[in-house]
């Protein structure tokens, strides 16, 4: 099956063709998939080079014009390099645009840190106004992908080579999977499946979200009231405790108690693959049951 | 938000007496004044842009990044009439429009905001490329920085990028008022050569020389003016 990134490549083709107002901006990643694009669409697919900065400010700039940019290279260059130019060019200047991030988390893990991503979506939490789509499908990120293209907001669209085997449904709530009463556990994107296995035979309610900003307070809100235990286990492929003030804020009329995993703050300094990196994180499945059912006392 | 008037725009002499009702920014005053000739010359000749075409496709589009002491920018805009000049005595106030860097939500006229140096130029770069890709092949993209703000990384990211690129629709405006602490051996006009660019280096205050500046060709490459005037002291 096509990758997440793949998919980007073949639907922002498409999109160019169909859509007039779009442009892609590039900063030298991905350029060999896209040959057939700038060939056809020369001034709407712009490569500006190993230049980071210039990526977003050239981004915002065609934004400032009426163009509907998406500017894509990997996730720690697209937030993290140019991350004031992210802050300002756009949100203050009050302009839309769609970042696509490849690599995510650990992706490329024989490439080391500095290929790594897992602070993203907490930084893009110190801005207002960014939506923030984490899909766990090529299939959900080509809809996600269609439906940012026809905006005129700021939305963050992290792809990853981590994949769910089915596609889900996508949309602004957190959707239900399983309904239980000893608790709710929310699986964000490519993390769904170890989830579904981590949980099986377990008395939870399972959430999925591909969109985790804005994040669905009151989607959490029902299911913990639904369910006889309002305690909360959240599933992140990026920054562990990313999302639990989320939850907390969603959670506060209610006694409950929040365990956010995710990707640990330290580097590894290991290599190897992407299994040997869930691993080290706890989250494949075998350990995300010991966490998940520890906590909720299952 | 739009508040023009529709007196006749001002002139040149006017612009002294409404400097001097924005006060409170007077660290600034020098980045202010020397910025004062060149926007102008921009402004009354040169760009073809008034307070009735602000949202035109069409329009010539200047894209201040040199934001700090923004005075002789929003003298020139009241003058221009995108602005009563009500507004200025208000210059800092907390709920005026006119910031001591402008913001483009705020300040009528401004096509950017700023205040953090090095932003002018790559999103002037993606002004230019966002004209060309909708086919508006005429209209020109002006952004003024300083030459202290050429420190910046940023600003020879666009202009490494945008002489290859052909962005003749580019054009930039150095005010160089020896403000860099540290040497660029070669000077600034070299920086902007060697990328490709057509160059020409004037007298910051002779509005003849920077009308011919300003106005001078560049068939297929973007054109930046250093404007140099008085060292800061």
């Amino acid at each position: 099956m096509d990758t997440m990134r793949d998919r980007f490549i073949a639907t922002t083709t498409r999109l160019l063709k169909e859509d007039p107002r779009l442009a892609l901006v590039l900063a030298e990643i991905s350029r060999d998939g896209f040959e057939g694009a700038a060939r056809a669409h020369p001034d709407r697919v712009v490569n500006v080079g190993i230049r980071e900065q210039l990526l977003i400010g050239a981004g915002a700039g065609m934004a400032l014009t009426g163009m509907r940019p998406f500017m894509h290279t990997f996730a720690s260059f697209l937030v993290e390099r140019p991350f004031e130019q992210v802050k300002l060019d756009l949100g203050h200047q009050g302009v839309g645009g769609v970042l696509v991030s490849a690599g995510g988390s650990y992706d490329w893990p024989a490439g080391g840190f500095t290929h790594m991503a897992p602070g993203d979506v907490a930084l893009l939490d110190t801005l207002d106004g960014w939506t923030v789509h984490v899909p766990g499908h090529a299939d959900e990120a080509e809809a996600l992908l269609r439906q940012a293209a026809t905006g005129d907001d700021r939305v963050y669209v992290r792809l990853s080579l981590q994949s769910n085997r089915t596609a889900r449904p996508v949309g602004p709530a957190l959707s239900t999977l399983r309904q239980g009463a000893g608790g709710v556990v929310i699986a964000v994107g490519p993390m769904l499946d170890n989830v579904l296995t981590a949980t099986d035979g377990l008395d939870v309610t399972v959430l999925y979200a591909a969109t985790v900003r804005p994040f669905d307070a009151a989607g959490l809100r029902r299911a913990a009231g639904a369910s006889a235990s309002a305690d909360v286990v959240i599933v992140e492929p990026y920054l562990a405790g990313t999302s639990t003030a989320k939850a907390n804020d969603a959670l506060a009329d209610l006694p409950h108690r929040v365990l956010g995993l995710g990707v640990g703050r330290a580097e590894l300094r290991r290599y190897g693959q992407m299994a040997d990196h869930l691993a080290a994180h706890g989250l494949d499945a075998r350990a995300l049951r010991q966490r998940i059912a520890g906590f909720l006392a299952l | 938000m739009t508040t023009t008037t529709s007196a006749p725009p001002l002139g040149y002499d006017d612009l002294g007496r409404l400097m001097s009702l924005m006060t409170g920014d007077e660290k600034h005053g020098p980045a202010a004044t020397s910025t004062l000739d060149a926007l102008w010359v921009l402004y009354d000749r040169v760009l073809r842009v008034s307070p009735g075409t602000v949202d035109a496709p069409g329009r010539d589009r200047f894209l201040l990044s040199k934001g700090h002491g923004p005075m002789a920018y929003y003298a020139v805009l009241a003058a221009r009439g995108f602005f009563v000049e009500e507004l200025l005595p208000g210059f800092g106030a907390y709920d005026s429009p006119l910031g001591h860097h402008p913001d483009r939500l705020l300040v009528p006229g401004a096509e950017i905001g700023s205040g953090s140096l090095g932003h002018g130029l790559p999103l002037a770069v993606g002004s230019a490329l966002g004209l060309r890709a909708q086919g508006l092949t005429d209209p020109r993209v002006w952004v003024l920085t300083g030459d202290a703000e050429l420190d910046e990384g940023s600003s020879h990211e666009a202009i490494a990028f945008a002489g290859p690129a052909g962005l003749d629709q580019l054009h930039t405006v150095v005010i160089d008022n020896a403000s860099a602490t540290h040497a660029r051996p070669g000077g600034i006009a070299a920086r902007f050569e060697t990328a490709g660019w057509s160059v020409r280096t004037v007298d910051g205050r002779d509005h003849e020389a920077l009308h011919i500046a300003f106005t001078a060709p560049h068939p297929g490459r973007p054109h930046a003016v250093i404007a140099r005037v008085a060292p800061k002291g």
